[in-house]
């Protein structure tokens, strides 16, 4: 039988290998290049060989390896299970010291602008991911478009910001009623859909909102973007290196010396508190009525209709509460770039957000955390690779597909386990 | 207390119902038996409002039901205890248990009536914090009808409660059934294949065959009625 294993296996990378030739041999492997004039065709087959070595290869490993182990257990690997154990029992003293990191960051001795910007990104990304985290990982229902709720919170912020000259603190709330009555239009049509469908029709909302905003023009200045977008105050004081004849500003009130990373600080602790808001938000909600309902709704929706749960307002309930905290973080992102166009606000956006929740394990907070350190972070180790950087962010979610099909931190065990086939004779 | 006049249902072009008539009493119980794709399955979803009923009458307590959502039927005091159980696998034993209770006030009685369903279903309270997914499939059938109970009903619907279920575990189900039905005053309707517990157990049954109505009587009397003994009863009563 073993024996019979390393057939099938050879047998199958060899077959991976086949594949990867036919995609990548003429993605890769033929490159026009222009010679005196005329195009010709310069074919590079060595680099497709090595590819294709390598998918083979890899496939081999796989098979021999990590879908050849212990059955009883599915494809859950004996390390990724320790992890998960070792979280379960520490979770909450792994959540608080994470915090307090989050916390001291801004004054570690080797924290610089350059860290600050990505820890503010990062967390940008978490607290969208926790808040899509509501509508995938506890209502159950996909959502492809999360971006457009994003889009229509930066918008929103930055239009009543610069018209009416609002402060950020009465604008933020603003926009993140602006995002739940979005979150609402766009449950309304989808409450019959599920799965497949559902994605498809977020998928087009998210679209449609940004082509909205690239075309409408006198609302939005189309691909122009928005300019002049105010920063953010702390309580009324400015940052500012030179204020206005009796203008109080941060550092005057401090008495401290001007510093741009004064800013950049504050804005760190914004994300981190609407962050942490959200989550404590997620959590509690966990334990009322509603949040049982919503995953409620996600195990079974007519088991949920029997027992007198309402899907309808439980549905659009999910999609409003997502959306104000997409328009939260959308807020924040146009304070912090004081620019903002519909450039932003793409598919990948989206995607990213949908990785993130997926690969950290649905319905797993601490999972988000991680899933976008490691995301983001490679995606910002790769900066100077410029063109290796979306290779290496396929090349990571195929790892955490092949070592943890279920998320980093996957709550949701396995209702089929695969058995091993029987042979027979 | 439910009168059933005249239901039709249709799922897209196929007509399940056509034209059933019911009648159950305060306090009664009352069974329906059938076999596979007669419609019994349909007619409890068209009692509870999950498919809606497209001609005829649902009265509950003289009060008309056929257009209402379901989470207002059940609020009227219809609990459904669906087919195949339908708990909520991953989450907890409790919060299945809240999630039943939510249409009754919102839960504010859980922890009285969260007692009544341990009396009736001890093994559930051992299970309390596990999800529900890692019960067996009679503890899920009980805990699916402690969480029907949750919600306070008048009148409730089961529908084939011995479906995959040890033989020992029916019994037990069948005895907490009675139970419900004698100490809570809850009036029972009963969908079985197990034609003959369920006829033993019931004060009347009906007979469900293609979606009529063919056959009704007093348990005793459908038990001993030759058509059912040779439709139903040998093959599908042999203990």
């Amino acid at each position: 039988m073993k024996k019979n294993f390393l057939y099938s296996s050879i047998k199958d990378s060899l077959f991976t290998g086949l594949i990867a030739l036919a995609l990548f041999g003429p993605i890769v492997g033929l490159r026009t290049v222009a010679k005196n004039e005329v195009l010709v065709v310069s074919p590079k087959w060595f680099i497709v060989l090595v590819i294709v070595i390598v998918c083979a290869l890899g496939r081999f490993l796989t098979n021999l390896y990590i879908y050849n182990r212990d059955q009883k257990y599915g494809i859950q690997s004996t390390i990724g299970k320790s992890i998960t154990n070792f979280l379960d029992t520490k979770g909450t003293q792994i959540a608080l010291s994470a915090i307090i990191f989050s916390v001291i960051f801004p004054f570690l001795p080797f924290t610089d602008r350059y860290l600050m910007d990505i820890a503010i990104m990062m967390l940008t990304y978490i607290m969208l991911g926790w808040g899509l985290n509501i509508v995938i990982g506890l209502a159950g229902l996909l959502d492809l478009g999360y971006v457009a709720f994003y889009a229509v919170g930066a918008y929103s912020y930055a239009l009543f910001a610069i018209h009416f000259g609002w402060s950020f603190w009465i604008c933020l709330p603003i926009a993140g009623i602006f995002a739940a009555m979005f979150g609402v239009l766009l449950g309304f049509p989808v409450l019959r859909l599920r799965g497949d469908y559902l994605a498809i029709v977020t998928l087009a909302f998210g679209e449609m909102i940004r082509i909205l905003l690239l075309n409408w023009y006198q609302l939005t200045k189309g691909p122009d973007g928005l300019t002049g977008i105010p920063r953010p105050s702390f309580f009324g004081l400015p940052f500012k290196s030179f204020p206005e004849e009796g203008e109080q500003t941060f550092h005057t009130f401090f008495g401290l010396e001007y510093s741009p990373m004064q800013r950049i600080i504050f804005l760190y602790y914004l994300i981190l508190v609407l962050a942490l808001i959200t989550n404590l938000f997620t959590i509690k909600i966990r334990k009322l009525p509603i949040g049982r309902a919503w995953e409620a709704l996600r195990e079974d929706e007519i088991a949920c209709k029997s027992l007198g749960v309402n899907p309808r307002n439980t549905k659009l309930t999910a999609f409003a509460i997502g959306a104000m905290f997409g328009g939260f973080a959308g807020s924040f992102f146009a304070t912090r770039q004081a620019f903002i166009s519909p450039e932003s606000f793409t598919f990948i956006e989206s995607a990213i957000i949908v990785a993130i929740v997926v690969l950290g394990g649905m319905g797993s907070q601490t999972g988000v955390v991680l899933a976008t350190v490691f995301l983001i972070g490679l995606i910002e180790v790769f900066r100077d690779f410029e063109s290796y950087r979306m290779i290496a962010f396929g090349g990571a979610m195929v790892l955490i597909m092949i070592f943890r099909p279920r998320g980093i931190l996957a709550t949701r065990k396995p209702t089929i386990i695969l058995h091993k086939k029987e042979v027979t004779k | 207390m439910l009168l059933i006049s005249k239901v039709e249902t249709f799922y897209g072009n196929i007509q399940a119902l056509r034209g059933v008539d019911v009648k159950v009493n305060s306090g009664e119980i009352v069974t329906l038996i059938g076999s596979n794709g007669a419609g019994k399955s349909t007619l409890l979803m068209t009692i509870s409002g999950v498919n809606k009923a497209s001609t005829g009458e649902i009265l509950f307590d003289d009060q008309h039901i056929e257009n209402l959502p379901p989470h207002e039927i059940v609020n009227l005091g219809i609990s459904q205890v669906p087919e195949g159980r339908r708990i909520f696998s991953r989450l907890s034993v409790e919060d299945n248990l809240r999630l039943g209770a939510s249409a009754y006030e919102k839960g504010k009685n859980f922890d009285t009536d969260v007692k009544d369903v341990y009396d009736l279903f001890p093994v559930l309270k051992d299970r309390l914090n596990q999800r529900g997914g890692t019960l067996s499939g009679g503890e899920q059938q009980m805990l699916a009808i402690g969480r029907a109970m949750m919600a306070r009903p008048k009148m409730l619907l089961l529908d084939e409660p011995s479906l995959g279920i040890a033989p020992k575990l029916v019994n037990q189900i069948f005895i907490a059934i009675k139970n419900i039905n004698k100490q809570k005053k809850v009036t029972i309707f009963l969908v079985e294949q197990n034609a003959k517990k369920a006829l033993e157990l019931a004060d009347r049954g009906y007979v469900l065959v293609n979606g009529n109505v063919t056959l009704e009587g007093t348990g005793q009397d459908l038990l001993k009625n030759k058509d059912i003994q040779a439709a139903y009863l040998e093959g599908g009563g042999k203990k």
